[in-house]
């Protein structure tokens, strides 16, 4: 699984830390962040949910393709 | 019910009438039966805002969080399209000082990202001793004075009011003036009651402002960081701190405060719910998410549209009003299964009660974190807890403003 979060738009609601929070957590500027060694969502099926809390949809989840 | 039903909402017409918008709840925790037919499947409607002007009214939840996410859809009150939900409001505008939820784009993104630093969800979990030492705080005053009292002036407020005082460095000893003035600000009676009250918060926090930029050691509050920080390095001026201050100060006491007069009430209405919360603390999370979905304080939130929307079969024009009523979209029954009942077993996270988009509430974590410490405390200080008057003699807040209890007799 790869995530990618778009800091431009990221306005620090934290829902993403809320709804996952062995994988996402928020820089000291208050942006979403991944934890270390979950860069990839660690299989964390809340990585999806966590995505689409996200007010401002700043945060993609792709799934490997084949 | 899963994601897909966002997809799904029916286009059905609209109500052909529009409903007045806002009317006063008859259950202080249920929508008024006014928006009755705001709810029958359609997410569009109209309604019509106390001074005639007709608006959309987006009602479904697919929606609704489109749209709060569309960028065409502006928070900007100091436009002249801009709805106005009331005349104290209206009469406020005229100042055209405005921060945060009243601005986007740039200009916005400047002033949350100032913020967002002291409202994370680590920062809120940080503050969790402090929140629970002022609710014991509290509680020991009010058990030592013994029963009865009134819920909302013992603990609704004072818990709030101290929280957000910690932490933008506002000294708690001036609480009885910013709420008197925050209630007269966000509830009148008249227009001019309200633009005094502006202008008396106003001059306090400038003030206060002045006061620690003189501090040789400022205190570790967001204030003291405002006027140490951006204030000195020009990136704020002092009406921009003035403002921040209002929006923060205000919306930080105000609105957690009703959710728990309103949320305690719901509970003492719900026995077989509270017995439930009570015997498994493990569900405090969820029934503040669940609290939220139900109670929607903050019903109403306004939007103009910069230029057409086509959406869920309707053509919004530019220059049109867009309310979201929050109350009706987060008992959409195509996500809410029985929407009328609380139930703290059903995924209620994606509920729009702090908004959606780029002003989502700032303060929500810290919200949810005094919410839990206050649900978990409340019952555990005082089991016995109960009404001390007929519900329904019991008064909530009118329709035009944010919802919650005027005052909550109670005895234990």
């Amino acid at each position: 699984m790869h995530i990618e979060i778009d800091t431009d738009v990221c306005v620090g609601a934290g829902q993403c830390a809320l709804t996952a929070p062995n994988v996402f957590t928020q820089d000291d500027d208050g942006f979403s962040a991944l934890l270390p060694g979950k860069e990839d969502g660690g299989g964390d099926p809340l990585v999806k949910e966590a995505a689409r809390a996200c007010p401002v949809h700043a945060i993609t989840v792709k799934e490997p393709t084949g | 019910m899963n994601e897909l039903t966002d997809l799904t909402e029916p286009t059905t017409p609209a109500p052909a009438e529009p409903v007045a918008w806002p009317q006063d709840r008859t259950c202080p925790y249920h929508p008024p039966t006014g928006y009755d037919p705001l709810r029958d499947g359609a997410p569009l409607s109209r309604v019509t805002l106390y001074n005639g002007r007709t608006v959309w009214a987006v009602t479904g939840h697919g929606t609704a969080r489109a749209l709060l996410a569309d960028a065409r859809l502006s928070s900007d009150r100091r436009r002249d399209d801009f709805p106005m939900p009331n005349a104290r409001f209206a009469a406020a505008r005229e100042r055209r000082k405005v921060a945060l939820l009243g601005l986007d784009g740039p200009e916005h993104q400047i002033q949350r990202r100032m913020l967002i630093p002291d409202f994370t969800l680590k920062r809120a979990t940080a503050m969790r001793p402090a929140i629970q030492r002022i609710v014991d705080g509290l509680l020991d005053r009010m058990i030592a004075q013994g029963p009865p009292a009134d819920l909302v002036s013992a603990f609704a407020l004072p818990v709030p009011s101290m929280v957000i005082c910690d932490l933008l460095g506002v000294p708690y000893a001036d609480h009885e003036f910013f709420e008197a003035q925050s209630r007269r600000l966000l509830r009148g009676p008249a227009p001019a009651d309200s633009l005094d009250a502006r202008d008396k918060l106003e001059a306090y926090l400038g003030d206060l402002a002045d006061r620690k930029s003189k501090d040789e050691a400022p205190g570790d509050g967001v204030l003291d960081d405002l006027v140490h920080e951006r204030l000195r390095e020009g990136a704020l001026d002092r009406d921009e701190v003035v403002s921040l201050a209002l929006i923060l100060l205000v919306a930080g006491h105000e609105t957690t405060a009703n959710m728990i007069s309103l949320g305690t009430f719901t509970l003492l209405q719900q026995p077989e719910r509270l017995a439930e919360l009570r015997a498994d603390p493990a569900l405090v999370p969820a029934a503040v998410e669940e609290l939220m979905r139900m109670l929607s304080i903050a019903d109403g939130l306004l939007r103009v549209a910069l230029e057409d929307i086509e959406v869920a079969g309707a053509t919004i024009r530019k220059g049109d009003g867009v309310l979201f009523a929050t109350s009706v979209i987060n008992r959409d029954e195509s996500v809410y299964d029985d929407p009328d009942t609380v139930d703290w077993h059903r995924p209620a996270r994606h509920h729009v009660a702090f908004g959606f988009g780029i002003h989502q509430c700032l303060g929500q974590n810290l919200a949810r974190t005094e919410l839990e410490i206050v649900l978990r405390t409340l019952w555990e200080r005082l089991p016995g807890l109960r009404l001390a008057a007929p519900p329904e003699t019991i008064p909530c807040k009118p329709g035009d403003t944010i919802q919650g209890m005027l005052e909550l007799p109670v005895t234990w």
